[in-house]
């Protein structure tokens, strides 16, 4: 009897499955894990869409780049600005058809296909109880004594990372190869994501770490520790964002478009600061959530578009080797 | 009849060549100085040495070249003759099905064999539990139920007591007078030939005599084989 | 001179032989199939080929001349727990890297202990960051292989030599010279090689120990190739260039890297006569204690910090564990199915040449493996769905050459003692497996077993390029908690995947031995 019970409800569980429209979204592979936004992006669209939100995690622009046309997503959510400008030469990738006055970005967003849903800035942040004398600009940083050791992430294969270096060149210009100089001899060791490096500064092992500002938010709101701080720098910190596009081959428009609608609404960008430890890109800053708007935060805020970024790139992240290889 | 045709083996510096014939349900003694080459002829026949020329014809059938395992032949060698990890039973089971899938017939046959050479309540026994004599006892209840016209024994008893190798060959003796198999054995001791055999193979300066009938050949024997007995 | 006859053929081995080559040769089809003209080589492509083999060869070097007074100091030395120490010894060549490292850093960091002993001591600090560390984080994990192939060969060395030794009365030079040089002569030259081998495609280490660009492997520029320039290309080229130094410095090293020796019989010292003087129980002792520090203060480190954060860890871990057994036991399957028939082709072989073919899988990237695939597979499955599989192929592929020194000599030495009676019954092909090769060389299955099963639960794989949401392996669920500020919790993590590590290779290796015993 409980079997057939149990048969039943399959049964009618498969049916109302397949009766439901699947929307496929592509994420990163931290996207989905209990301490990322997936779960609670999930609960609240299927709650008005009336579809089953399915994520599938991984390399997000490697996966595409390999998939092309036979590509399964809907929609891709966590591409990162390095990376729109070749995941825009795919061509797989249609209209946003979102208002982007409704942002509230720091900077001008006019891009049409890649639709910013968090930002924050690069900075590094220090534990005020073992740092006494943080630096109070990047030029004070590079005044350091060597023995305050800093992690930073390898440009190659973290997008943290390649924002520093384009930080650095956003600061420094032409003299970028004194300034990589002048900080190898503070960097402890360069790490492959972010992740890594991380774990090097709460294990203690570093005194400054490359992250973003909005790290000691959670370290305030999830774990009350107010010791964590990012070193603000009057010189400006480059700008970072990560964007939801819709593909352009998707079978099921509408919904992809709903998803884009739900991106900009209250509703999501209210949960992204906590759910996802960064800043809402469309939600102005008297909204956010407790304790957020006093979050100390950068006067100057620097950003080169994706074209920019392309022509500086490959150059700037040599001269960054060629400093930290001598 | 075993009949060995211009056999010629080479092995490196080696050379050994046999033309001789042995026949049916004889009992013959290979011997011969140590390095002569007795457990190359006998490995030559079990199909373990390459024959270089010659045939090897069992009832006048070419088996010089078959598998050892397609020859018919049963062997014992110096060492090895049981698996150590494999029962008595098993042991000898594998003379039967070389898959060891046994039907309750074999089983029956496997237990008879192991009765007739002393060996009852021993079947689930590893090797290692059995002691010399016992393992030797093992090793022929499998060609026992291996029941092959031709044995070939390259000194399988070598390491067991004077006493102890006297009952073996015994044992050997009875189980070839019953199943009526020809039986090539190769030994060192003189006493060995005169218990057990009825012709003499000599083995010496790479060649494998014809059989000599063992009485004769042991009371008077040519100057090569009186060197070797001393 | 003709080949012996052999119960088994060599069919399968071929058979199994071939599979592997074309897994390797067809993933680099796959990636052709997308490579576009790239950028070719570079000056930074130039200095990470430089500084990998560098590395390796001081990793190998330093790792074989330490083992030698910590392989002897333990050949000659009987003590309590010795057996224990022996078996500890060998825990960190199946380590996860991940884990290691953290245990590493725990210990030689900026504020590991060894620094904050220094810093009482008021003496400068060590800095574990640059070639050293990853030079010292590849013998730590290299200097346990090295010391168990020597104390083999110090075991191999019978005991009536050291009674004739004794009776001689010869001074401790002479027994080295007589009887413990021959030895280290013909060891180390193969032992050295084959952590060369193994160093040549380290990949993680670099990653966190190297610090900086300086110490770019030619794995990690694969990854860079393929991750941040998507330039397959050049990600195709790195891969044969590290497939010919690695196939290569392999392929040379084949004649003298010697069979892995099974932990079985170690556990014992011959029995000695010599070094009885003061000196001699000092320095032994204190060889021991310093290579038992260096070994097993890591692996306390991560016990320490793993305690903690075991109780924070998530419920999703566990599933992540459970997920990594199965793909553990996969590769297990995987690699006995290929290794055993390729062991058998090899043992029956009079050369063991076609050995080359189980290093094709460690010498190749096992990124580009993973990226070959999806290639290919893409058009005609989902590759997420297969990811798994996958996974455990890649990590089967790596377990092999280590799977093939431990099953060769083992199967070589079963058809030696019992073939020829396996012949003269007729028990040949799959009988002669089943009744003589596989229960004579179960002891050496298990430990193959137990070693790739322990090496596939560590590794990160190629998962991470495309996982299922619902199916993260435990290393990748330990990275996701380092990406959640969840440090405490990936140190729990840590902890489980080194006891699951250890548990999994103690289970396979104590278990084949004991059924093979009963």
């Amino acid at each position: 009897m409980r079997r057939t019970l149990l048969a039943a409800s399959l049964l009618l569980a498969s049916q109302a499955g397949a009766e439901t429209p699947v929307l496929t979204v592509y994420a990163g592979d931290y996207f989905t894990s209990e301490w990322g936004p997936g779960p609670m992006i999930e609960t609240g669209f299927e709650e008005i869409c009336n579809c089953d939100l399915q994520f599938s995690t991984g390399d997000l622009l490697p996966r595409l780049l390999l998939e092309g046309e036979r590509t399964k997503a809907d929609v891709v959510i966590g591409l990162t600005s390095d990376v729109t400008a070749r995941a825009r030469a795919t061509g797989l990738f249609a209209p946003h058809g979102q208002d982007n006055s409704a942002l509230t970005l720091p900077i001008d967003w006019t891009d049409d296909t890649f639709l910013p849903f968090n930002y924050g800035h690069t900075a590094f942040i220090y534990n005020e109880t073992t740092m006494e004398a943080p630096p109070a600009s990047f030029d004070a940083l590079l005044e350091m004594p060597d023995d305050v050791k800093i992690v930073i992430q390898d440009p190659r294969t973290s997008i943290s990372g390649l924002a520093l270096v384009l930080w650095v060149q956003a600061v420094y210009g032409e003299a970028s190869a004194d300034v990589w100089t002048k900080l190898a001899p503070k960097i402890l060791t360069v790490t492959k994501d972010w992740s890594a490096s991380y774990g090097l500064f709460t294990d203690g092992e570093a005194d400054m770490v490359l992250s973003y500002t909005t790290s000691p938010a959670y370290h305030m709101f999830a774990e009350d520790d107010f010791t964590k701080k990012a070193a603000l720098f009057p010189e400006g910190h480059y700008f970072m964002v990560e964007t939801v596009a819709k593909i352009a081959q998707t079978q099921k428009p509408e919904l992809a478009d709903a998803f884009l609608t739900y991106v900009m609404s209250r509703d999501f960008q209210s949960m992204i600061p906590t759910a996802n430890w960064s800043l809402p890109s469309a939600l102005p800053q008297t909204d956010w959530p407790e304790g957020w708007a006093q979050l100390p935060l950068p006067e100057k805020v620097l950003f080169y578009s994706e074209t920019e970024a392309a022509a500086l790139q490959a150059e700037a992240i040599e001269t960054w080797r060629n400093a930290l290889s001598q | 009849m075993l009949r060995l045709e211009g056999l010629s083996i080479h092995q490196g510096s080696f050379d050994l060549a046999a033309d001789l014939s042995v026949e049916q349900g004889r009992k013959v003694a290979v011997i011969g100085p140590s390095g002569s080459g007795k457990s190359t002829l006998l490995g030559a026949l079990g199909g373990f040495v390459p024959v270089a020329a010659g045939q090897v014809l069992w009832q006048e059938i070419a088996i010089t070249h078959a598998a050892p395992g397609a020859r018919p032949i049963a062997m014992l060698f110096q060492d090895n003759n049981l698996f150590p990890h494999l029962s008595v039973a098993q042991n000898v089971g594998l003379g039967l099905r070389a898959n060891l899938r046994l039907d309750a017939q074999d089983r029956a046959r496997v237990a008879a064999a192991l009765d007739r050479v002393g060996l009852e309540g021993m079947a689930d026994r590893k090797p290692s539990a059995l002691s010399g004599g016992q393992q030797s006892r093992a090793a022929l209840a499998r060609v026992l139920v291996q029941d092959k016209p031709l044995v070939l024994l390259d000194e399988p008893f070598a390491a067991l007591g004077p006493a102890l190798r006297q009952d073996m060959l015994d044992l050997v003796s009875a189980l070839i007078r019953e199943t009526g198999a020809t039986l090539l054995m190769v030994t060192h001791a003189p006493e060995d030939v005169l218990r057990i055999a009825d012709e003499v193979i000599f083995v010496d300066a790479g060649r494998a005599e014809a059989p000599t009938p063992a009485a004769e050949i042991m009371q008077n024997p040519p100057p090569a084989l009186r060197a070797y007995l001393g | 001179m003709a080949q012996r006859a052999q119960p088994i053929s060599g069919t399968s081995g071929i058979v199994a032989g071939t599979c592997v080559v074309a897994a390797v040769l067809l993933a680099f089809v796959g990636i052709g199939l997308r490579a576009e003209p790239g950028t070719g080589l570079g000056p930074a492509e130039g200095q990470a080929i430089r500084f990998t083999v560098m590395q390796a060869a001081l990793s190998a070097l330093i790792s074989v001349t330490l083992a030698v007074p910590l392989a002897r100091a333990l050949a000659r030395r009987e003590m309590p727990g010795r057996t224990l120490l022996v078996t500890l010894l060998g825990a960190p060549f199946i380590l996860p890297v991940i884990v290691a490292v953290l245990g590493l850093l725990a210990i030689f960091g900026r504020k590991g202990w060894v620094n904050q002993v220094l810093d009482i001591l008021d003496l400068p600090s060590l800095s574990i960051y640059g070639l050293h560390g990853v030079v010292l984080a590849h013998v730590f994990f290299n200097l346990p292989l090295a010391t168990r192939l020597l104390l083999q060969g110090w075991q191999s060395i019978p005991a009536e030599r050291f009674r004739l030794a004794a009776q001689l009365n010869l001074p401790p030079a002479m027994i080295w010279r007589t009887l413990e040089w021959p030895l280290i002569v013909r060891v180390l030259p193969g032992a050295a090689a084959l952590i060369f081998v193994i160093c040549l495609t380290s990949f993680a280490v670099a990653l966190t120990l190297g610090g900086g660009p300086r110490a770019t492997t030619i794995e990690l520029a694969i990854f860079q190739a393929f991750r941040f320039d998507f330039d397959l290309s050049k990600a195709a080229m790195l891969s044969v260039v590290q497939l010919v130094l690695a196939g290569g410095a392999a392929l040379l090293a084949l004649w003298v890297i010697p069979a892995i020796p099974l932990t079985g019989g170690m556990d014992r010292p011959v029995q000695r006569w010599d070094a009885r003087g003061g000196v001699q129980r000092l320095t032994d002792a204190l060889v021991i204690a310093l290579g038992a520090a260096f070994l097993l203060l890591p692996l306390l480190s991560v016990t320490l910090a793993g305690l903690v954060g075991l109780p924070l860890m998530p419920a999703s871990v566990w599933q992540a564990a459970f997920v990594s057994l199965w793909v553990a036991a996969l590769s297990v399957a995987v690699l006995l199915a290929v290794a055993l028939p390729l062991a058998g082709w090899i043992a029956i072989r009079a050369r063991g040449s076609a050995e080359a073919i189980g290093l094709l899988g460690l010498s190749a990237s096992p990124l580009m493996i993973g990226t070959g695939w999806f290639i290919l597979i893409n058009p005609i499955a989902d590759p997420v769905s297969l990811s798994l599989p996958v996974t455990a192929i890649v990590n089967a592929l790596m377990a092999l050459p280590f799977a093939l020194r431990i099953l060769v000599p083992g199967i070589r030495e079963a058809l030696a003692g019992h073939g020829r009676l396996c012949l003269s019954l007729g028990v040949t092909g799959w009988s002669a497996w089943r009744w003589l090769i596989l229960p004579r060389a179960l002891p050496q299955i298990g430990f193959a077993a137990g070693l790739t099963g322990a090496l596939s639960i560590g590794d990160l794989g190629v998962i991470a390029l495309f996982a299922d949401p619902d199916r993260a392996t435990l290393p990748l669920q330990m990275y996701r908690l380092m990406g959640a500020y969840q440090t405490d919790a990936a140190a729990g993590a840590a902890l489980l995947l080194l006891m699951m590590a250890l548990v999994i290779f103690w289970t396979c290796d104590r278990g084949a031995r004991w059924y093979a015993k009963t």
